[in-house]
């Protein structure tokens, strides 16, 4: 099923039919708020719905970036298998935090981020997107400072080793080399998943490049033009004229190159950092995996073993073989839990997947149409402005 | 139809860029700008004499060059590729050069040889030097000149040709050593030096005055060494100018003869006169009195100040259009690579397909792509024709230059004249005063009476040079005033065929690739349409 497109405008929507049920989201109106160090920029996040788990036809609320950064983090938690939509970069230089073109695109990333949480079959049911959705910008707060706040569980201790670390981990704490899955289709997927990352990385910076030299060039086609008509000047009468026609249309070609370095970056090399990113979301689901596998793995080997140590006790030490039964019925079940939470990740990981990738297909396909049609545009901008200066330049007889 | 008169093509790299000591970095900068511009091809490689000009009429002229059917780039950049074909549409400069003294001039065969008189005791460490060979073919003539040239003998050439055309604009020799020549390959500068020579002789040959003249003919003709003496040899003329000043400033030999004055007081010989002229424009511009002539042409004066302004203008125009150049090339370059990530990134999705959605992704891409690959060729074909186009303003830069001398022809000439009328004023301020102080003595002053005969003897000598070096002036003037009209022109019709071909390389450009991405705007337009239907 082809996922919800980004809301491209932040105008409302009407529902297709009357009582169809619909979700939509908005986030917009980026504002700067507080001083100094202190500052950041707060979002509006409009919903209009008329599901009946959410209260009212229509909601609004403040947000800020970490209150996404929130979201992200406890559906990334709890559903496990999940690509969990990416955010935009945390991080910014200092000094571009706060430009106009920074602000905004971070804005559309979030838009985004939550339409893809509102198309996704479980992850729009969610409790904790209900919250983000609905709650007060107190009761927000609270959250947010929760969840960052206070002493973690040991569960997230292994969440926190996310990625090379959790091997240097278990070498430390004496257990063997790590195993991992290792399935041959298993194997292609992860070098598929890896090198497309860097394919994808690849041609984003190549992307972007494109959008400086745009305005590089921009640049350059303003400076000339103001040269030339100087230079025309000098000259005076009809030559005059035709320097300063040639002068104007550089002039006016450097700002249609500026507005179409916009647009590529906005339409272009967003969309394709926005699947890199979506990319490394999956890594972090192939790292659940990975752990999934582990503590399966490891809790079956256990399990293996206590069960012919047990049955041995049976018959060697029977007042000792009813606590150790105990134990590994406990154990047994475990690892069975172990086992379906590790199945649970791989099945819906297999949807995922397929999902991913009719999703991506849109999302590229729209953002290699905007930049052919881009280009084109420009193209065509180029060519009528120098083709309408010909019939002056031919007309212009040397004496 | 001369072969290679063409906006002198700077795909072959511009060596005159370096001998422009009063242009700004803009001219050195030139040089490897184009250097890298140029180095898709091999000018060594370009035709050489034994392919006679057959391209004769360029395809298309300007008059029926449609706008639907630009000369493809594949033509173009072959052509831009050999010096020879006239690479530009036939425009006026052609039909400028097509009555011309020459029809055809090549400069082709570096190759090394010994100094003649080697002293070297060492075998095969004897000094080398490159020659050159020239060959010409004169209007009217079947038979093609070939002789051999170096460096040095176009150096003395040019000398010569200073001498004789002073008040002419006269197009500058390509310099002698560049700062670039110390980092470039050795093969790099002799084909860059080869390309600008061959340049400098084709100017020499459309300019009306040179073109026809016998120092050029004989440079261009006669065989074996060169022949034109060197007048300007340095050592020599320093010796002779430094034996005749203890003669001059003995008062033996006060006056310079009279066919020494149509030259300017150049080092060596002329000590005595540089040092008073010296005096003389020192004289006329810092103490304010005002010399005896005076340059008085009043539309000359205008003249002059608005050249001033047009170089100016004309040096910033070049470098802008220098940055114009890097930023079209810079363009063509990332819209290449961005091409070539996403041809990868299409293999890949192909290879490792697993979901049918893959594979349309990879065709998407694929189209992409081949349209950014596309896109990156077009624009880089587009830099070679602004190179060359806008090159137009380097020429004249190098013009300005001649111009600049032309006018310091003058300004010397004027001064020649300017000390010989004071030197007359003394010397007759002299022969008064001798004659009022003789007067005194009764019985007269023999000797003092004899001086003044001798120093009437100077006057008529003095009178003598001066007619001369004031004929010497009017003929620089005229030089400069007919020059100027010419220049005036030419340079009127070289800027609009500058812009004209800009222009029309930049619209036949956009239209190329307008029509690639409408291509793949229509053919992903799919996404587009689902994406509204979504929306709405």
């Amino acid at each position: 099923m082809i996922s919800t497109e980004r809301s491209q405008s932040q105008s409302p929507r009407s529902p297709t039919a009357a009582g169809a049920p619909f979700l939509t989201i908005s986030v917009t109106d980026p504002v700067k708020m507080g001083t100094g160090v202190q500052s950041y920029i707060s979002y509006r996040v409009i919903t209009k719905t008329n599901l009946p788990e959410f209260e009212g036809q229509e909601k609004i609320v403040i947000r800020r970036y970490s209150d996404f950064e929130w979201l992200h983090d406890r559906l990334a938690e709890k559903y496990k298998g999940i690509f969990i939509p990416p955010l935009p970069e945390k991080n910014a230089v200092e000094k571009f935090r706060f430009s106009k073109e920074f602000i905004e695109m971070r804005c559309q990333a979030l838009d985004l981020f939550v339409n893809r949480i509102a198309s996704h079959p479980e992850l729009k049911q969610t409790e904790d997107f209900r919250i983000f959705l609905q709650a007060d910008e107190e009761k927000m707060d609270r959250a947010r400072s929760y969840e960052t706040g206070i002493f973690k569980k040991p569960s997230d201790f292994l969440q926190m080793f996310k990625d090379v670390q959790s091997k240097v981990s278990d070498v430390v704490l004496g257990k063997e080399k790590p195993v991992e899955e290792s399935t041959p289709e298993y194997e292609k997927l992860k070098n598929y998943i890896f090198e497309l990352e860097n394919h994808l990385a690849e041609a984003q910076k190549q992307a972007f490049r494109l959008v400086k030299r745009h305005r590089e060039l921009g640049q350059s086609l303003a400076d000339f033009g103001k040269a030339i008509k100087l230079l025309g000047a000098c000259e005076g009468d009809s030559l005059e004229k035709v320097f300063s026609e040639v002068g104007s249309k550089s002039e006016m070609l450097s700002v249609k190159l500026q507005r179409e370095a916009d647009n590529l970056l906005f339409h272009f090399e967003e969309p394709l950092k926005d699947y890199v990113r979506s990319v490394q979301s999956i890594k972090a689901t192939m790292v659940d995996r990975a752990n999934a596998f582990r503590q399966h793995f490891d809790l079956d080997q256990e399990r293996k073993y206590k069960e012919l140590n047990l049955e041995k006790l049976k018959f060697m030490n029977p007042e000792k073989f009813s606590e150790t039964e105990v134990e590994f019925r406990e154990l047994k079940a475990d690892s069975e839990e172990a086992t379906k939470r590790f199945e649970h990740i791989v099945a819906v990981m297999e949807e995922e997947l397929a999902r991913f990738q009719e999703q991506k297909t849109a999302d590229i396909g729209l953002a290699f149409h905007e930049f052919a049609k881009g280009q084109a545009k420009l193209a065509k901008d180029i060519a009528d402005a120098w083709r309408s200066v010909l019939p002056k330049l031919e007309a212009c007889s040397t004496s | 139809m001369m072969s290679s008169t063409a906006p002198p093509d700077l795909a072959a790299g511009d060596g005159d860029g370096d001998g422009y000591m009063t242009l700004s970095l803009a001219a050195a900068t030139t040089a490897s700008e184009y250097a890298s511009v140029a180095s898709t091809f091999d000018p060594l490689l370009s035709a050489l004499p034994s392919s006679p000009p057959t391209h004769a009429a360029f395809p298309h002229s300007p008059a029926s060059s449609s706008f639907v059917d630009p000369p493809s780039y594949a033509d173009v950049a072959a052509s831009s590729s050999s010096p020879h074909s006239g690479s530009s549409s036939a425009s006026p400069r052609s039909a400028r050069a097509a009555g011309l003294e020459y029809t055809f001039i090549a400069v082709s065969d570096p190759a090394p040889e010994t100094e003649p008189a080697a002293t070297s005791l060492v075998p095969g460490s004897a000094p080398t030097y490159i020659s050159y060979l020239v060959t010409s073919v004169r209007r009217g003539e079947h038979r093609r000149h070939a002789v051999r040239r170096r460096f040095r003998d176009f150096v003395t050439l040019a000398d010569r040709l200073a001498e004789s055309f002073r008040g002419h604009f006269v197009p500058p020799r390509p310099d002698k050593n560049t700062v670039e020549s110390q980092v470039m390959q050795r093969d790099e500068f002799v084909a860059q030096r080869r390309a600008a020579l061959e340049r400098y002789l084709c100017r020499l040959s459309e300019h009306p005055a040179i073109g026809p003249s016998d120092e050029f003919r004989v440079f261009l003709q006669a065989e074996g060494k060169m022949p034109l003496p060197s007048s300007t040899d340095v050592a020599s003329r320093m010796l002779d100018g430094a034996a005749r000043l203890p003669r001059q400033l003995l008062g033996e030999e006060t006056v310079s003869a009279p066919q020494d004055v149509l030259q300017p007081a150049k080092g060596g010989r002329d000590l005595l006169r540089i040092f008073k002229e010296l005096k003389q424009s020192v004289v006329s511009d810092w103490v304010g009195v005002k010399p005896p002539l005076v340059e008085e042409d009043k539309e000359f004066l205008e003249k002059k100040q608005k050249l001033q302004d047009w170089e100016q203008q004309l040096t910033s125009s070049s470098q802008q259009a220098e940055a114009l150049v890097k930023a079209q090339q810079d363009m063509g370059e990332t819209m290449g690579t961005l091409g070539l990530a996403l041809i990868k990134l299409t293999k890949f999705e192909t290879e490792e397909a697993m979901y049918g959605s893959q594979r349309i992704r990879a065709a998407d891409s694929k189209r992409i792509a081949t349209a950014a690959v596309k896109a990156s060729r077009a624009c880089r074909d587009l830099n070679t024709q602004t190179v060359k186009y806008l090159d137009t303003l380097h020429e004249h830069l190098g013009i300005m230059l001649s111009v600049h001398t032309a006018f310091n022809d003058r300004a010397s000439a004027l001064l020649t004249v300017q000390t010989l009328m004071s030197d007359l004023a003394s010397l007759q301020s002299r022969i008064e005063k001798l004659e009022a102080a003789a007067l005194k003595i009764f019985g007269g002053d023999r000797s003092r009476l004899r001086k003044v005969e001798e120093l009437r003897e100077t006057i008529r000598a003095t009178e003598d040079a001066k007619c001369c070096a004031l004929r010497e002036y009017e003929r620089i003037k005229e030089n400069n005033r007919s020059e100027l009209h010419r220049l005036d022109r030419e340079r009127k019709v070289d800027m609009l065929e500058m812009l004209k071909g800009y222009v029309k390389s930049q619209a036949a450009y956009a239209e190329k690739i307008v029509e690639c991405w409408e291509t793949v705007e229509e053919e992903t337009s799919g996404y587009a349409r689902r994406a509204d239907c979504i929306a709405r």
